[in-house]
């Protein structure tokens, strides 16, 4: 009895120590994570301009964002761009996952090809706005001389500089960088199928492309799933590319016409720029609103085909 | 027949590979090769052959920004801050996994819903934070959250639960070991290959983080590589010469590629685990 006693005891003692070591954690996480989500939350009921004191304003800036065609404009800039890009982008990831998981073709050199489709990826938006931004100068750059050369083209084309053009250059770019990423997550889900599923097949005859449909298109479906939803919530949040090529490309090719200009991008105008911070939280929150209803109707829809 | 059928219908696919990978380090090679010529040369034509003129692309770059000053303020923001997550992480992770306590679930909720919230919603009361503590303009903000990384927390609890095997951590106790030695002696070498997978994508992440040093920084000393990068569009006169532009970036470029060169299995394996975990 007594004897027990002592063994919960310890155990419990063992189990406080847990308290100790997530508590570094924990702080930081408040002070550095919750906090600004909430302050961000209150300072948009309020008009708070950067500086001073913040007066409750109720739902105005709300208002104002539902009301601000500007707003809505960037929202569908957002959306133009990052749409050719999900598509894109998934597309080659789900091609990619079909070749190299093909039964019968049996591909070699997926780590090398892998590492090598990351590697966009890697680079800061910095580089590869800038290196874009040169390699795709309407006079000067190495993508015009290139196709002149080989004679596709006549004379050159502005690129970022024209409103027909620089909105699916930024998706092709964003492409660019992501599809590795996407690849190797489809691939990853692939490679964790267990192999007894593909044999079964096998032996009941199940041709490949019954054995993909049937097999690996529905086991990999959550992570299409997760796929689909990181890409969108970072899609929606576009700002370091449309932003840099934007500020960078000056006199030659300034946003043209405001079509690269990005829901954050908008928002940092007003946080950052023109200190309407009141205004600012508003459009993150208003933003953040639309993220989830449209993450909540993909996991139904798409998850939903399951049963 | 079919043989030569397949054969062909095999090697066309890896043409087609080729090619994608090529799509890849194209604009990488070209970037190197125009570091190496002059701005007039770049704007006379499009060639894979490099040039002569890196000293002085070099040269004018530097004339203009002083790229190892940003290069030496991206180092001392991501190592801390990488080494920060690391760490801190590990520890969390593994009290979360081992330990019974309570409010053991709910953080593990509250990590999950952070995970899923969108950066930008925290941007303007991040900042307004920094400004009430008085560290905007300083690396603290940069480095200090490191400490609460959710979605590395998230990977490494799983870690934990699937490679810690829990006899070792009796065994060490009837040993009469601390729970903090077991920690640093036992659990962190078990723990180390998914600690380094993590570092490393945290490493790049505080490497390549653009926005909240863009937001935070004003002083040009104290500007990371990525802060000092975007500033070379204000300079006029280096417009007219694109190859010390193209330079600027490959110097900016190069660390991630050796690093790249040497852990391509960790950071694959990091990717790979953030889409199986769910």
């Amino acid at each position: 009895m007594a004897k027990n006693q002592v063994a919960v005891k310890k155990k419990r003692n063992i189990n406080n120590i847990a308290y100790l070591f997530v508590l570094p954690f924990v702080i930081v996480f408040l002070v550095f994570n919750v906090y600004p989500v909430l302050r961000t939350l209150y300072l948009s009921f309020t008009n708070y301009r950067g500086f001073g004191d913040a007066v409750w304003s109720g739902i105005d800036n709300y208002i104002r964002v539902l009301t601000d065609k500007f707003f809505w404009r960037s929202l569908w800039n957002t959306i133009k761009m990052w749409s050719l890009n999900i598509v894109l982008q998934l597309g080659i990831a789900f091609l990619l996952t079909i070749v190299f998981s093909d039964v019968k073709y049996r591909m070699r050199g997926l780590g090398v090809f892998r590492a090598v489709f990351y590697l966009p990826n890697l680079i800061s938006a910095t580089s590869v706005a800038f290196l874009f931004k040169t390699l795709l100068d309407w006079k000067y750059g190495s993508f015009n001389q290139m196709l002149l050369s080989i004679g596709i083209i006549d004379e050159q084309i502005n690129w970022l500089g024209s409103s027909a053009t620089a909105p699916w250059v930024i998706s092709v770019i964003q492409t660019w960088m992501w599809f590795g990423n996407s690849f190797i997550m489809l691939m990853a889900g692939v490679q964790g199928i267990s192999r007894d599923y593909f044999e079964a097949a096998a032996i009941d005859g199940a041709g490949r492309w019954t054995t993909f449909g049937k097999i690996t298109l529905p086991l990999i479906r959550p992570i299409m799933l997760y796929v689909f939803i990181t890409s969108l919530i970072g899609g929606l949040q576009l700002f370091d590319l449309p932003f840099l090529i934007n500020g960078i490309s000056g006199g030659t090719a300034g946003n043209p016409s405001g079509t690269l200009q990005t829901s954050v991008m908008y928002l940092y105008k007003f946080g950052f720029e023109t200190n309407q911070v009141g205004y600012a939280s508003a459009i993150a929150y208003t933003l953040f609103a639309i993220i989830l209803i449209v993450s909540i109707i993909q996991f139904k829809t798409l998850g939903r085909e399951d049963d | 027949m079919a043989k030569t059928w397949y054969n062909i219908k095999k090697g066309a696919l890896y043409v087609a590979l080729i090619a994608l990978g090529l799509v890849c380090l194209l604009p990488f090679l070209m970037m190197i090769v125009n570091a190496t010529r002059s701005g007039v040369e770049i704007t006379r034509s499009f060639t894979l052959i490099p040039s002569t003129h890196l000293k002085e692309n070099w040269v004018a770059l530097f004339d203009y920004v002083n790229l190892f000053q940003g290069f030496w303020n991206s180092i001392k923001v991501a190592v801390p801050a990488t080494i920060l997550t690391a760490y801190f992480s590990a520890i969390t992770a593994y009290a979360m996994a081992v330990y019974k306590f309570k409010g053991n679930g709910l953080l593990f909720k509250v990590i999950v819903v952070f995970m899923m919230i969108p950066g930008q919603l925290s941007l303007i009361g991040f900042y307004n934070l920094c400004q009430k503590l008085h560290m905007v303009n300083t690396y603290i903000p940069l480095i200090i959250p490191a400490i609460a990384a959710p979605g590395t927390v998230f990977f490494l609890r799983q870690y934990v639960q699937s490679a810690l095997p829990k006899a070792l951590l009796e065994a060490a106790r009837i040993d009469g070991a601390s729970e903090i030695h077991i920690f640093h002696k036992i659990v962190l070498p078990i723990m180390s290959p998914g600690i380094a997978t993590m570092a490393i994508g945290a490493f790049i992440g505080n490497w390549n983080n653009y926005l909240v040093p863009l937001i935070l920084l004003n002083s040009p000393e104290k500007m990371t590589l990525p802060v000092m990068i975007s500033t070379l569009n204000a300079a006029t006169d280096l417009q007219k010469n694109q190859g010390a532009i193209y330079l600027g970036v490959a110097i900016s470029v190069v660390p991630i590629l050796i690093v790249f060169c040497f852990c391509s299995k960790y950071i694959i394996s990091s990717i790979s685990a953030g889409s199986v975990k769910e």
